[in-house]
């Protein structure tokens, strides 16, 4: 039998509470703005200042890289002020080794630029707004993690 | 855009950037480890963060451009514009697969810092490296 307990062994609240907030971000930057506020962008906007290759220079991306840092800016801003208030000052240091965190962050950068959108664009924003191939991109990257997550357990990984 | 309004725009985008933060560190997204657990599915809690941001959003979405005639400090409301062709894809396939690896998102590898996962500093490098080489070799201007 599978209990509520089974599916979420670490509590589910956190889990809805901390989406709502995250869509309320979203919602927010729509209702004062009017932008569409996935993350992967801002690091195209990112490398408009540090790289001097044209594809990083285009009107499109400069246009909106100032409020992209703020962005990002905002999310280290907001995690911050979680730590000292509800996290009540405690840091997490993740265990998952160093090489995984960057070969990881190649490929899922690499990936998210070339999909135009990661779990933020197309998983909230494109989800949000009923776009078919934001939809198709969620179900394929889920896809390929849980199916890649079983076969390394599988071959004995993780 | 009217210079008028950038100053309110650039902070609109930090109030907006840190509810999400708050929201991506209260839902333990920000731990490699609570996304690897998904992954195994031995915890949906990551689906349950999904439903409760997009289901939020398309709220947002489909309400806002009736209840106000334009953003607040914008002329017109956006629209999310995904295409449908094979990058987005393969794109998204690759994005998938070096979600597994690593247990990063772009949005928790920057949020993650905030609650002193330093390691994920590594993260972020990786992210930004994956992105200049998709612009500089294969993306097309």
């Amino acid at each position: 039998m599978h209990t509520l307990a089974h599916w979420f062994p670490l509590g589910w609240r956190h889990f809805l509470f901390g989406g709502i907030c995250i869509g309320l971000g979203v919602s927010l930057l729509f209702a004062l703005t009017g932008f569409i506020g996935g993350i992967s962008s801002t690091y195209s906007a990112a490398l408009s200042w540090l790289s001097t290759f044209p594809y990083f220079h285009r009107e499109a991306l400069v246009s909106k890289r100032s409020w992209l840092m703020m962005y990002a800016l905002g999310l280290f801003a907001g995690a911050v002020l979680f730590t000292f208030t509800l996290g009540h000052g405690h840091a997490f240091i993740t265990r998952v080794p160093l090489w995984r965190l960057f070969a990881g962050g190649i490929l899922a950068g690499f990936g998210a630029r070339m999909s135009g959108g990661c779990t933020s664009g197309h998983g909230i924003c494109g989800v949000a707004s009923g776009q078919l191939p934001s939809i198709l991109a969620v179900l394929i990257f889920l896809t390929t993690a849980i199916l890649t997550a079983h076969l390394v357990r599988a071959l004995g990984g993780f | 855009m009217p210079p008028v309004s950038s100053r309110a725009i650039l902070l609109s985008a930090l109030a907006a950037g840190t509810l999400f933060g708050f929201g991506l560190a209260l839902s333990t997204m920000v731990q490699p480890e609570v996304i690897l657990q998904f992954l195994l599915l031995n915890n949906m809690g990551l689906l349950l963060v999904l439903a409760g941001a997009a289901g939020t959003t398309a709220i947002a979405y489909a309400l806002l451009p009736h209840l106000m005639q334009r953003p607040v400090f914008a002329p017109d409301f956006k629209k999310h514009a995904a295409i449908l062709k094979a990058p987005t894809l393969i794109g998204a396939a690759i994005f998938g697969s070096g979600w597994v690896l690593s247990g990063v998102c772009p949005g928790p590898a920057i949020a993650g810092l905030g609650t002193g996962n330093w390691p994920l500093l590594l993260s972020v490098a990786g992210l930004l490296l994956g992105a200049w080489i998709h612009g500089r070799f294969v993306a097309k201007p």
